[in-house]
């Protein structure tokens, strides 16, 4: 029980980076050799040993993994239901799961003899895990970011610039993470020579999807092995919050296998799904292809992109990652919803009975694993990934609750 | 047979030993009305193929004009459906001049590739051209297009090497696409002396006609490119005219049409002038 066997699940993507219909590389021609070329140079470092070693070395040492299973006792006594767990990946070096691909993606961008750095960001976390990054190993750093997200993650832009990175505020369509995403793509295809774009979510071209997935399985391939060591079995349900979905692949992965464990995914229902002001691609949307890949979209009738809605940055962007399309498809994976209203009161529910302040990411899952350990009962476990800390979403958090700060 | 209208341009441009002026203008910008009235200007104008793009909200590789001619015809509600409407209006009076239809993939694959094609040909496309369908994912648009009698018109770039070209020109028809710098539309000025050895490695490769765009505004710029390639794509220049005449209230078929004029003048005349360096 201590490794999972590989089954049916676990064997994707295929050679053409495709998850069942799921994913491919739609991009530019002149991206295209770029693509591959990083392709084949990730798969050489994921089959090198010296690879691995050096990304674990910076993982204990400068992330501060692995980070803890911790029994969320106040909460399991409050739901009277299954024993809720959470992974503290909000622990980690600059508050998110984020940083944990941010190394492996450097650590490529450096064998890869690239020498700029490029990024897209939401909520920020993102942004400020590769300046940070790029400040450790010498690179200089551009990060895209919309607009509307720079006005309300301000504590993130001061801390990427800080760490001396250039934020570019991204005006173009409705100035979110998927126009600072286009931005991104824009400035690759310009800079084909010296530039390396670290995408922050298991989406865009392959190898993108299964490289930040590979990255983030360290958050499930530690929960599940610290739960097995707690627990003497693995959980019956693990829940993560979906935006992109890197966390909650992350989290998923190394559970595949294991086809007891239900694994369910929140999307972001904004302010709810009837309005159409809400970032659920599963849930509202349909197959199409963006961003580099083929996946569930939030999109109109002549397949026009629709911009999502929430209050979490993080989650606001109109499309998931192809491997979330795949496992929604052939029911490995259940994929639900919270409304932002449902996200503020579990929020603030986290931060009043366990003393952990959420970022507005996962206090979306944290909205959901309520009603999922009263489903399961006393005598089960649930395990869920707070992915990231609320010092954040004060600002945000406060505005929606009428409070000045 | 529509595959026709693209070979027998280039045909007629090769017996007249000159470059074609290939023009590219975004369906529904500004207007309706306005974008058939270019349309339909064009061939007068002096463009010998033309390039119609349908609008998409996520437009990658395009820079800011493109971007904001894709969000003005979105504004006006245009829409891939809309933009075979203008096809087909355009078709009843021009029967010769060859239509390349260019966006991104997701219209077309909401459209459907099967019923796209089928439309699109009954309304009179020759040819289309998909910026984010490498042919690695191509294969069920490709069958489509063929079925329809549709040319899948391909790019390639200063990145594509020899390996790859062949790949990519495998299943391009009519002509090849050459990207002619690194970077997203309209932005960065293309460079004649590099561009000359890509269109003779690009023409080998596919047998077929090579037209050059990304980064050509000016009727210099034109001048320069139609001397080394078969034909010379100009879209970012035209489109900005569209929108400084919506600022100033300017009528912007007649603007467009007139730099459309400007630029086939120096295309057309290109070779004839004495210290030409031929390809």
């Amino acid at each position: 029980m201590n490794a999972p066997s590989p089954n049916a699940y676990t064997a994707y993507p295929d050679a053409n980076g495709r998850f069942g219909d799921y994913g491919g590389r739609y991009v530019a021609e002149t991206l295209m050799p770029l693509v591959l070329e990083l392709g084949r140079a990730y798969d050489e470092a994921k089959n090198d040993p010296a690879f691995h070693a050096e990304m674990s070395g910076y993982m204990t040492h400068y992330v501060g993994r692995p980070s803890p299973l911790y029994f969320a006792e106040r909460l399991t006594q409050h739901f009277g239901g299954a024993k809720i767990y959470f992974k503290r990946d909000e622990l980690n070096h600059t508050g998110a799961h984020k940083i944990n691909n941010c190394i492996g993606q450097i650590l490529l961008a450096r064998r890869m003899g690239k020498t700029r750095i490029i990024a897209e960001t939401g909520a920020g976390q993102h942004g400020v895990a590769t300046a940070t990054v790029c400040a450790r190993f010498g690179y200089p750093c551009i990060v895209y970011m919309g607009e509307t997200d720079v006005e309300r993650q301000k504590p993130n832009v001061f801390r990427m610039n800080l760490l001396g990175a250039e934020v570019r505020p991204v005006t173009s369509g409705t100035g979110t993470l998927k126009d600072a995403m286009n931005e991104a793509m824009r400035d690759w295809v310009t800079n084909v020579d010296d530039t390396y774009y670290i995408i922050g979510t298991a989406a865009g071209p392959h190898p993108y999807p299964a490289m930040v997935r590979d990255f983030q399985s360290v958050i499930g391939t530690e929960a599940r092995a610290q739960m097995l060591e707690r627990e003497g079995r693995l959980p019956d349900a693990v829940v993560a919050c979906i935006g992109g979905g890197s966390n909650a692949i992350g989290l998923f992965h190394p559970f595949l296998a294991d086809e007891g464990v239900r694994l369910i995914g929140v999307e972001a229902a904004g302010h709810g799904l009837s309005t159409g002001q809400h970032a659920a691609s599963l849930t509202g949307g349909r197959p199409g292809v963006l961003h580099g890949n083929k996946t569930y979209l939030l999109q109109d009738d002549d397949g026009q992109i629709i911009d999502a809605h929430s209050i979490s940055a993080g989650l606001d962007y109109p499309g998931i990652g192809p491997e979330h399309a795949w496992l929604h498809d052939v029911g490995r994976a259940q994929y639900v919803s919270a409304t932002d209203d449902e996200a503020l009161s579990a929020f603030q529910l986290c931060s009043q009975l366990e003393g952990i302040i959420p970022a507005l990411e996962p206090a979306h899952a944290l909205a959901r694993v309520g009603d999922v350990a009263k489903e399961l009962g006393k005598d089960a476990i649930v395990l869920m990934n707070l992915c990231g800390r609320g010092d954040k979403d004060i600002f945000t958090v406060a505005e929606a609750l009428g409070s000045r700060l | 047979m529509r595959h026709n209208r693209i070979a027998a341009r280039f045909a007629a441009l090769k017996a007249e030993d000159r470059a074609g002026l290939i023009t590219y203008v975004m369906a529904g910008d500004p207007d309706v009305e306005t974008a058939f009235e270019i349309l339909k200007g064009l061939p007068a104008a002096g463009a010998d193929l033309i390039e119609l793009g349908f609008p998409f909200s996520d437009p990658m590789a395009e820079g800011p004009p493109i971007q904001r001619a894709a969000l003005r015809a979105l504004k006006i509600g245009m829409t891939l459906r809309g933009t075979l409407d203008l096809v087909r209006r355009f078709r009843l009076e021009d029967k010769d001049t060859p239509i390349i239809l260019m966006g991104y993939t997701n219209p077309v694959l909401s459209y459907g590739f099967g019923p796209f094609a089928q439309d699109a040909a009954a309304a009179g496309v020759d040819g289309l051209i998909i910026v984010d369908s490498p042919p690695e994912e191509a294969d069920e648009l490709s069958e489509a297009l063929d079925i329809a009698g549709i040319s899948l018109i391909r790019l390639t770039a200063p990145t594509t090497d020899d390996a790859r070209l062949a790949i990519v020109v495998k299943r391009t028809s009519g002509f090849v696409y050459y990207v002619s710098v690194a970077g997203v539309t309209g932005v960065k000025e293309a460079d004649a002396a590099s561009v000359a050895p890509a269109v003779v490695r690009v023409r080998a490769a596919s047998n077929l006609p090579v037209a050059v765009g990304f980064g050509i505004k000016t009727p210099e710029r034109a001048a320069e490119v139609a001397r080394i390639a078969d034909a010379v794509v100009v879209g970012s220049a035209l489109v900005d005219e569209i929108a400084a005449a919506a600022v100033t209230s300017a009528p912007a078929a007649a603007k467009v049409l007139a730099s459309v004029s400007a630029l086939a003048k120096a295309v057309r005349t290109a070779r004839l002038d004495v210290n030409v360096t031929s390809v």
